[in-house]
C-alpha cells in the first residue's frame, strides 16, 4: 500500500529491516485508527438503541398494568395511581399545531423577502437577526414568555379573543373561559416564535437553490413577483419545504422548557385553547423529580416513549423529505 | 394564465395589487419575525443588567429572601459544559471522520447520517429519560456525571455533522497530493485532511457548546440541582438554567430577580459563541 515511509527522522539510508518495520508500525496504526473511527461511527447507532432500548425498559411496568389504554385514557391520578396519556398528547398536538399555523406561513413569507425582495446588503443581517432567534436557549424564551408575555395576553389579547369569538357558534368553545394568561394558546404562540427561524432559514435556503434561469423565464413572460413566487419557486421547492416544516414540527412537538413555564400543567382536555393544559415533555419536566412510587415514574418514562416515537416519525419524514430534494438538486 | 397586454387591463390591475398585497405581507412577515428578537433581547438586557453586580459572580444561592448571587450554579454549569464537550467532542470528531474519510459512501455512513440528524433534533428531555435510565436509576442518586453524560449525548451530533460536513469539503487534490508522497491514509487525515477543516470543526464546537450551555430540560433529572457549593460530581450538580428554571417559578421577588440576570449571563455567552462560530466559518470562506 505504501512504498515509502513519512517520517520526520527519517534515516537518510534505511536497512531494508528498518523500513519494514517502519512499514509494518504504519499498517498497525493505520489499520488502529480506521476502525477506532468505524467503532465511533457505530456509537452513534448505539446511542439511538441505547435510548429506545432504555425507554422500553423504563415503561415496561406502565405499559404492561395499563397495556393499549395509555393512549386512550384521560386521567392521570397519582393517588389512586391511574395513567392515561392522553391530555398530553392532546396537548403536544394542539400547542404544536398553534404552533405550525402562525410559524408556516410567516416563515415563508420571510424566505420570500429575503430571497426576492430584500436589498443585497440588508440580505444577511437580516438572516443572521433570525438565526439568533433560534440560538436563544429554549428556557429565555420560558421566562419571558411567564413574566412578559403571558400577562400581556392576559390583559389584552385573550380578553379581545372572548369579547370578538364568544358569540359566535363553535369559535366560542376554541375561546371559552378566563382569560388566564398561561395556557395553550400562549405556549403555541411562543413555539411558533422558536420554530420560526427554523422553517425560514431551510426555506431561505431551497428557494436560493431554485435555477435563476426559472425564474428569469416566468418574469420574462412578464409574471408579478408574487406569480414566480406562487408558481415557480413554490412548486420547485415544495420537498424542501416540506422537510424544513417537518423539521421545525419536530421541534415544536419535542420542545420542553418553554412550554413548561407557561402551559399551566393542568392534566385534562378542553376544548378552548385558552385553557390551561399540559404536553408530554411539560409533564415530564414538571413531575419526574416529585414522583413517588414505580408506576408513576414508569409511567411519565413512557410518556418519553411516545414523545420519541412521534418526533422520531416526524424527522424522520423531513430527512427523507430533504434528502430526495438534495439528490434531485445534486447539492 | 392569461396575459393580456396594456398596463390599464382589469385583470393586470388585479394581479399588481395582488402582488402588492403578498408583498406588503413578505414585509410584515419580516419585521414581524424581527420584533419578537427585539422584544425578548431589549426585556431580557432591561431585567438582566439592573440585577448584574460583581455578588452575582462571587456568591452562592441565596435562600428565599436574603441577597446572593450565581456563584455555584456558574461554576457547576462550566464544569459539566466542560466534561460533556470532553467525553462528546472526540467520539463525534471520530465518527464524523468516518464518515467523510473512509466511508463517505458506503451503507453505514448514510445509515449514520440519517440517524445523527435525528439525534440533532431529538427531544432534549427524552436524553435526560435515556441517561436517568441508564445512569441515575443503576447508580441509585443524582449525579453531575449524570449531567455532563446526557450533555456529551447532545455534544455528539452536533460535531459529528460539522466535522463531515468540513471534511468533505476539503478537496481530493490534497488528499492525492498525501498520498502521493507515501503518506498512509491515518497520517493524511490527521496531518493534511484535519489541519484543512481546523476552522470548521472548531466552529462546530464552539455550536455544541452554545447548544449545551442553555440545555435544561436534560439536567432536571439528571444532576438535578444543588443549593451549596459542590465540586463533587458524584452528587447533585447545580447548574445555571436549572437555577433559573427553579427561581423563576418561585414567588420569591429576590429569586425572579436573579432568575433573569442568570438568563442574561447564559443568552449573552450563548450569542457570543455563535457570532464567534459565525466569524470563524467565515474566515474559511474568505480565505
Amino acid at each position: 500500500m505504501v512504498d515509502v515511509a513519512f517520517q520526520s527522522e527519517a534515516i537518510p539510508v534505511a536497512t531494508q529491516a528498518d523500513r519494514s518495520r517502519v512499514l509494518q508500525r504504519l499498517r498497525l496504526s493505520d489499520s488502529a485508527f480506521h476502525q477506532v473511527t468505524r467503532a465511533a461511527a457505530i456509537a452513534v447507532l448505539v446511542i439511538l438503541g441505547g435510548i429506545i432500548i432504555s425507554l422500553i425498559h423504563g415503561s415496561w411496568p406502565a405499559l404492561r398494568t395499563f397495556g393499549f389504554n395509555f393512549l386512550l385514557v384521560e386521567s392521570w391520578n397519582p393517588v389512586t395511581e391511574k395513567f392515561g396519556a392522553l391530555a398530553p398528547i392532546y396537548g403536544t398536538l394542539v400547542t404544536s399545531l398553534i404552533a405550525m399555523l402562525i410559524a408556516v406561513p410567516v416563515g415563508l413569507f420571510i424566505a420570500l423577502f429575503l430571497t426576492e425582495l430584500c436589498p443585497m446588503w440588508l440580505r444577511r443581517p437580516i438572516g443572521i437577526a433570525i438565526e439568533l432567534l433560534a440560538g436563544i436557549p429554549s428556557i429565555i424564551y420560558g421566562l419571558w414568555g411567564l413574566f412578559v408575555f403571558a400577562p400581556f395576553l392576559q390583559q389584552y389579547v385573550q380578553p379581545f379573543l372572548i369579547a370578538v369569538f364568544g358569540h359566535i357558534p363553535v369559535l366560542s368553545t376554541l375561546f371559552e373561559g378566563p382569560p388566564y394568561g398561561i395556557g395553550m394558546l400562549t405556549a403555541g404562540l411562543i413555539l411558533a416564535i422558536m420554530v420560526l427561524p427554523f422553517i425560514t432559514s431551510i426555506s431561505r435556503d431551497v428557494f436560493e437553490a431554485v435555477p435563476p434561469v426559472l425564474k428569469e423565464a416566468a418574469y420574462g413572460l412578464g409574471c408579478t413577483t408574487w406569480e414566480v413566487a406562487r408558481y415557480v419557486v413554490l412548486p420547485f421547492t415544495r420537498v424542501g419545504v416540506i422537510g424544513g416544516v417537518m423539521l421545525g414540527l419536530g421541534r415544536a412537538l419535542g420542545e420542553t422548557m418553554a412550554v413548561t413555564f407557561v402551559i399551566g400543567n393542568a392534566h385534562r382536555i378542553s376544548g378552548s385553547i385558552l385553557a390551561p393544559g399540559t404536553t408530554i415533555s411539560a409533564t415530564i419536566a414538571n413531575e419526574f423529580t416529585e414522583a413517588v412510587g414505580d408506576l408513576y415514574t414508569s409511567s411519565l418514562i413512557a410518556l418519553g416513549l411516545i414523545l420519541f416515537v412521534i418526533t422520531f416519525i416526524v424527522l424522520a419524514f423531513a430527512r427523507l423529505m430533504l434528502m430526495r430534494l438534495n439528490a434531485r438538486v445534486g447539492v | 394564465m392569461v396575459m393580456t397586454s396594456g398596463a390599464s387591463s382589469p385583470l393586470y390591475a388585479k394581479r399588481r395589487r395582488r402582488n402588492v398585497m403578498t408583498m406588503g405581507f413578505a414585509f410584515a412577515a419580516t419585521a414581524f419575525g424581527l420584533s419578537w428578537l427585539v422584544l425578548i433581547l431589549g426585556v431580557l438586557l432591561w431585567e438582566g443588567f439592573s440585577g448584574l453586580s460583581l455578588a452575582v459572580f462571587t456568591e452562592m444561592t441565596p435562600p428565599p429572601g436574603s441577597a446572593g448571587g450565581l456563584l455555584n450554579p456558574i461554576v457547576g454549569s462550566l464544569f459539566m459544559t466542560t466534561i460533556a464537550v470532553l467525553l462528546g467532542t472526540p467520539l463525534g470528531m471520530l465518527a464524523g471522520t468516518y464518515m467523510a474519510e473512509y466511508g463517505r459512501y458506503d451503507k453505514l455512513s448514510s445509515v449514520v447520517r440519517f440517524i445523527n440528524d435525528i439525534l440533532l433534533s431529538a427531544p432534549s428531555i427524552v436524553i435526560g429519560l435515556f441517561v436517568y435510565e441508564i445512569m441515575v436509576a443503576q447508580m441509585g442518586h443524582f449525579s453531575g456525571w449524570a449531567g455532563a453524560v446526557s450533555l456529551a449525548v447532545i455534544v455528539v451530533p452536533v460535531v459529528v455533522r460539522t466535522t463531515e460536513d468540513m471534511l468533505t469539503l476539503v478537496p481530493d487534490t490534497l488528499r492525492e497530493a498525501a498520498a502521493s508522497i507515501g503518506l498512509p491514509r491515518s497520517l493524511m487525515i490527521v496531518k493534511v485532511a484535519y489541519r484543512a477543516a481546523r476552522a470548521g470543526m472548531i466552529t462546530g464546537v464552539l455550536l455544541a457548546i452554545a447548544r449545551i450551555s442553555g440545555e435544561t430540560a436534560p439536567l432536571l433529572f439528571t444532576a438535578l440541582n444543588n443549593q451549596f457549593w459542590s465540586l463533587n460530581l458524584n452528587a447533585p450538580v447545580s447548574s445555571l438554567p436549572v437555577v433559573i428554571f427553579q427561581f423563576a417559578l418561585s414567588p420569591y421577588k429576590d429569586w425572579q430577580k436573579l432568575a433573569w440576570t442568570g438568563a442574561l449571563i447564559i443568552t449573552l455567552a450563548v450569542l457570543t459563541l455563535s457570532i464567534l462560530a459565525r466569524y470563524l466559518a467565515s474566515q474559511r470562506k474568505s480565505s
